[in-house]
């Protein structure tokens, strides 16, 4: 349990620096890198949880593609790459108002509504993607079918939008 | 370990993201402060599915991974095509809705 929660702290720490590192840097590509650290951070808490299937699809699906997938972004539309002043704009005051008005009451409520109460000490966790599978392709199959038809139906729109004329 | 170590650290990713989607002007900045909210939402299911014992928040974690990898493919092809017509991804210049 102690090493548990040490290994909670440590990567909560990293992670929380590391996320308010994407939203202040100047630099794009930077910010691209410091989201891998909180990515690679909540993939460490998804198997903190006993979710090692959603750590491992954590890791190929956000690190190894959608953060790629960010960097080609920043090269095509030419962001510019090094120390720029135009990447906050002129809302910055009121959107720190409202994030810090959100995290107050958010805070207050968790802590009053689930103080004190503790995650299980041992989960089973010899046949869990096994479980994981049965339940995907049992009670979620339909949902699991839509999804596919999305992700093909996001394949041809994202062909069409970024193909030239 | 606490449940509420897990809120709360969503709960602060959340807001960071919630900030960033707010005060940035790059649209791929904003894309990946999008990012973040997702993932905080995403530790809070797998929390729950701790908490409760069953895997239905790990199915739609991941559930929402595949539709978060499906929102940056087709933000960033929007945001390619916005550059391509203004040559600029600068969010607050992108008015021409404005009455």
């Amino acid at each position: 349990m102690v090493a548990q929660n040490i290994s909670f702290g440590v990567i909560a720490f990293v992670m929380a620096v590391s996320a308010i590192k994407v939203v202040t840097t100047r630099n794009v590509v930077h910010a691209a890198l410091w989201l891998v650290l909180v990515l690679a951070g909540a993939a460490g808490q998804y198997i903190l949880l006993a979710a090692e299937f959603v750590a491992a699809t954590q890791v190929l699906v956000y690190i190894g593609a959608i953060v790629v997938l960010f960097l080609f972004g920043t090269m095509l539309t030419r962001a510019r790459i090094g120390r720029t002043e135009a990447v906050g704009n002129r809302q910055w005051g009121t959107a720190l108002f409202v994030a810090v008005v959100l995290a107050g009451t958010l805070g207050y409520t968790l802590i009053d509504a689930f103080r004190g109460e503790k995650l299980p000490e041992s989960v089973d966790v010899t046949s869990n993607t096994h479980r994981v599978s049965d339940v995907i392709f049992g009670t979620y199959l339909l949902p699991f079918w839509a999804l596919s038809v999305v992700l093909l139906a996001v394949l041809i729109g994202a062909i069409v939008l970024a193909r030239r004329e | 370990m606490l449940l509420n170590q897990f809120l709360l650290l969503g709960a602060f990713l959340f807001c960071t993201g919630v900030y960033g989607v707010l005060a940035r002007r790059n649209a791929v900045l904003v894309l990946m402060s999008i990012e973040l909210i997702l993932n905080s939402v995403n530790i809070n299911l797998l929390a729950f599915a701790m908490r409760n014992g069953n895997l239905d928040g790990q199915v739609f974690a991941l559930f929402i991974i595949a539709i978060a990898a499906a929102e940056v493919g087709v933000g960033l092809a929007m945001v390619l095509l916005i550059y391509r017509n203004r040559r600029s991804i600068a969010l607050d210049e992108l008015d021409a809705l404005k009455g």
